[in-house]
């Protein structure tokens, strides 16, 4: 102050029972619901403090907010992965989450790389695909580290099929694997006959008659999908039932035009049609694109990925280059198919939280009522869920609005100072896998991305501040 | 819709729509003829079409469109961030923008990142919370300065500001009296005093008693004198410290003088050689301070002369003096406040010599064990040695409780010395909890034995919800002798203890 101001207004951080006294005295005061920072570590906290309303975050993060919103992901193609994703090349297995070892993998991982070193040919059975990896001849690296995403184990080998999303606004792509459907698939663990069998059929039907569909017509905005799936009832990423509905709207007539055998449409378009999580893989491709635009601008504080391994959850932040910020993956308390618990859940698993990490998925629960049901809660729940994301984000994203949220935006935009300065950590809805590879989803539930990652996250942009 | 509808209803408006950038919007606006040339616009792109009978009309209807829409998301943010209940400063702004000070009392390993965050923000600070470190201190308050922000403590247990009173402040009449100090219990004997010689305070801002130190540089009170220097309500500004580095005393001083308004100044301890020089008014007791304020600022006679020592008549003291047995010699100040322990102790050594205590004024008079007093003896209870692990003695009485019967039973203890401290944060009856450690020992007397004489003082306003009134009369009807003043107190003692 340089005088003392007309009306005393002022915000309380400690003991409650002074706000009591200031607004019976003429003042105004707001209490906070304080607590330790960081769980307690007063270092983060320090640093932090240094990072409160720093102009060259706050102007980094707006930077990096605004080319977020500016993604103009397009569906465009399917193309072969190998040949496709950047430096990806024939000998290297993609994997979801931060850069794990083979010997450090969960259950659903492990068999999900026994399956796709069969698929490929590279051997004939689990004993000799387990011989392969652990001789090192195979790569094996996050599928971030290569424009692409995939649910669960995230398993992406060379000869798999991959959506091919465009950033209109950059020209930027990003990949994801073809969503198999439920029961016993590759991203849960599963390695048996028919799920080889499906992932081949995938890539020769199902990817040529999407790939010829594509081909048949311009490609189809994502973002315009997505704002219609939330008007639907979708959040995109737990819930796709909509949007899977949407996505299949625009390519039946395109797939009819294609001039290929009436038989292979017909199986791709039953495979679509009885799988309500076709379009998450599509989501996030499109929710990576979006957030790829954001990377790498220095000194912001914005989230550009959460991603679990089963074994590690971590995240990226713009500002912090290519690292990850780790910490041991929960495991979910959620609600479990009959017959499983939490003791047979394996930690947090895959790369679709980058669909939270864009403002959809659990930000966006208040869209999806029919969420609620298969993840515990009301209605209400979901609403306050979603607004409760609301303070520690940088904005709101316009294009993708909730009608239950007054038509507000979705809460995107992470910042990893707002997260340790408050406390409230981003909700992620999740599937559960099992812990023993190929047994599948054994339930689902909401968790919370775990706060170690975020304090890192922001004691290294503090010193690089300093610096 | 409804903006499109609105933007219609203009005068000078022929058509207008707002309308999401699709094929299909497109195609229908071209057909009503509002469109004649392709856009490079994407179907997420919001799209305002007005046609006007004039460019102005035209101008007008955009702007209205614009600001429709920006009034709209301004509502959908209110609406969705105000009733969640804020967890951090930054969060608190968002929903209550006017803010313009924190008050910050959570534990001290996290105050001082708190208050970095409170000033990065823009706000005013006080920290009451104490245990921040020294260097953190410097950082903060060099922070504040650059910031042009008033940062008030660490360790800063009251103040008051346009009247409101923060953390344990009494509740006093609004004047003309600005007061900076580094001392809690200091600024509410001064402020409770001044209120009761009929006076008011325009402001109390606390600094912490570290400020005044060398590696502080007196940052808080030098910004605190700039501020009281430019406002109209503050007519005179008195300063009130522990013995401050001598540097840093020197530093205060120059910018005092040059302040435009009369400064009355109580650094305990470094006692005035000049009592007046200029604008400037050097005082010894905090008693002292309140009446010089006062009377500059009524423009009565300005000197403390004529205080009187205490209220006791001669012929009353001889008779407490008989009252003693002959093993009775010594004082014993078992104080809550700490400003007030300073104080008794520079009085005392003044009046009957050094007295010993936990942190004396001179190292050979040190209490070798802090839990059983020696000849003349002054504590601060409210000491971080006495207090860890236990609330603070203002709050809660057990230990002093303890140590009254202790020193009752010492039959060397001649007098206690008891402050009672109320107002706001302050234990709601205080006097209750000292009268029934008195009565406890006064159990003695009955069994024949002595009891020393207590004398006590309450350090609080005719308006504090503890009732000044009320408190002074429980103490008396102890059996206690009260007084108005700290200063009193002591001199009382150290005519008791002189004169036998």
């Amino acid at each position: 102050m340089s005088k003392p101001p007309q009306s005393l207004n002022v915000i309380n951080v400690g003991i409650a029972s002074f706000s009591e006294v200031i607004n019976g005295a003429g003042g105004r005061a707001l209490n906070v619901d304080w607590r330790p920072p960081a769980e307690g570590d007063a270092a983060v906290a320090t640093a932090l403090a240094k990072l409160v309303n720093d102009l060259e975050v706050e102007h980094a993060n707006r930077t990096a907010f605004e080319r977020y919103l500016n993604a103009q992901p397009v569906l465009g193609g399917i193309g072969r992965a190998g040949e496709v994703i950047p430096e990806m090349g024939e000998r290297m297995i993609l994997h979801s989450g931060p850069p794990i070892d083979w010997r450090d993998v969960c259950g659903p991982v492990h068999g999900a790389l026994v399956g796709a070193i069969i698929y490929e040919g590279w051997a004939k059975n689990q004993e000799s695909a387990e011989k392969l990896l652990a001789s090192g001849e195979v790569t094996l690296e996050p599928c971030h580290h290569h424009s692409c995403v995939g649910p669960m184990a995230g398993i992406t080998s060379p000869s798999m099929p991959v959506w091919i999303v465009t950033d209109a606004n950059n020209g930027k792509k990003a990949f994801a694997n073809l969503n198999e459907g439920l029961g016993k698939v590759l991203r849960f663990g599963a390695n048996s006959e028919e799920v080889i069998v499906r992932l081949r059929w995938m890539q020769k039907v199902l990817a040529k008659v999407l790939s010829a569909g594509l081909a048949a017509g311009e490609g189809i905005d994502i973002k315009t999908i997505m704002a219609q799936a939330l008007y639907m009832g979708d959040e995109v990423h737990n819930r796709n039932a909509a949007a899977t509905g949407l996505l299949f709207k625009q390519l039946a007539p395109r797939f009819l035009q294609a001039g290929l055998p009436a038989a292979d449409i017909a199986e791709a378009m039953n495979f679509i049609t009885e799988n309500d999580h076709f379009f998450l893989n599509v989501s996030m491709a499109a929710c990576k694109l979006m957030l790829d635009a954001a990377h790498g601008v220095v000194n912001s504080s914005m989230v550009t990925a959460m991603a679990r391994n089963g074994v590690d959850f971590g995240i990226r932040v713009s500002g912090c280059g290519d690292q990850w910020f780790t910490t041991p993956a929960p495991v979910v308390d959620g609600l479990f198919f009959p017959s499983y618990s939490i003791a047979d859940a394996a930690p947090d698993l895959g790369d679709s939280a980058i669909t939270e990490t864009a403002g959809l998925g659990g930000f966006a629960m208040a869209a999806s009522p029919a969420i609620v049901q298969f993840v515990g809660g009301t209605p209400n729940d979901a609403i306050a869920r979603s607004r409760e994301m609301q303070p520690i984000t940088i904005g709101r994203n316009n294009a993708l609005t909730i009608p239950s949220l007054s038509f507000s935006g979705t809460a995107a935009g992470i910042d990893v100072r707002k997260v340790v300065d408050t406390g409230i950590l981003p909700i992620i809805n999740t599937g559960i896998a099992h812990k023993e590879a190929g047994i599948g989803q054994i339930g689902a539930g909401i968790t919370r991305a775990p706060l170690a990652c975020f304090g890192k996250a922001v004691t290294w942009l503090s010193e690089y501040r300093d610096k | 819709m409804r903006i499109s509808a609105e933007l219609c209803e203009l005068p000078g408006v022929l058509e207008a729509s707002m309308i999401m950038a699709t094929d299909a919007n497109l195609e229908l606006i071209r057909e009503a003829g509002l469109l004649d040339q392709n856009l490079a616009a994407a179907p997420n792109d919001l799209l305002i079409v007005v046609q006007a009978r004039d460019r102005k009309s035209l101008d007008a209807a955009l702007d209205q469109a614009e600001a429709a829409l920006t009034e709209t998301e301004a509502l959908t943010l209110k609406a969705s961030t105000t009733d969640i209940t804020p967890r951090s400063i930054e969060m608190a702004l968002d929903g209550f923008p006017e803010a313009n000070l924190a008050l910050i009392s959570c534990p001290g390993d996290y105050a001082g990142a708190e208050a970095c965050k409170a000033l990065r923000l823009g706000l005013d600070v006080m920290i009451f919370s104490d245990n921040v470190p020294l260097e953190e201190e410097v950082a903060l308050k060099q922070l504040a300065n650059a910031a042009g922000r008033l940062l008030m403590g660490p360790d800063c247990g009251t103040a008051i500001v346009n009247g409101v009173p923060l953390g344990f402040a009494n509740v006093v009449a609004r004047g003309d009296i600005g007061i900076i100090a580094a001392s809690g219990t200091g600024m509410q004997q001064v402020t409770c005093l001044v209120d009761k010689l009929g006076c008011g305070i325009s402001q109390a801002f606390g600094t912490g008693g570290r400020d005044l130190s060398a590696a502080v540089g007196g940052l808080s009170m030098l910004k605190g004198l700039k501020i009281l220097a430019g406002e109209e309500n503050t007519r005179v500004i008195t300063l009130i410290s522990k013995p401050p580095a001598s540097r840093v005393a020197k530093k205060i001083l120059s910018v005092a003088a040059k302040c435009g308004k009369p400064v009355v100044v109580n650094f305990l301890g470094a006692r005035a050689k000049v009592p007046q020089q200029g604008n400037i008014f050097q005082v010894d007791t905090l008693e002292q301070a309140a009446h010089m304020a006062v009377a500059l600022s009524t423009g009565r006679e300005t000197s403390t002369e004529a205080l009187p020592r205490h209220c006791l008549e001669g012929p009353e003291i001889a008779r407490i003096v008989a009252s003693l047995s002959p093993t009775q010699k010594y004082v014993r100040g078992l104080y809550s406040g700490g400003t007030f322990s300073y104080e008794a102790m520079l009085l005392l050594d003044h009046e009957i010599g050094p007295v010993n205590s936990l942190s004396p004024l001179k190292r050979k008079q040190k209490l070798k064990d802090i839990w059983s007093s020696t000849g003349n003896t002054v504590l601060d209870l409210g000491d971080d040695l006495f207090t860890r692990g236990r609330p603070h003695p203002m709050i809660d009485h057990r230990l002093r409780h303890d140590r009254i019967l202790q020193e009752a039973r010492d039959g060397e203890t001649a007098v206690i010395l008891l402050d009672v401290v109320i107002g706001y944060g302050s234990h709601g009856n205080p006097a209750d909890e000292v009268a029934v450690s008195i009565a406890a020992a006064r159990e003695a007397e009955k069994r024949g034995g002595v009891a020393p004489i207590f004398i006590t003082f309450v350090c609080g306003a005719k308006r504090d919800p503890q009732n000044l009134a009320r408190q002074e009369e429980i103490l008396r009807n102890a059996g206690a002798i009260v007084v108005e003043s700290n200063a009193q107190a002591v001199r009382l003692a150290s005519d008791i203890l002189s004169r036998r």
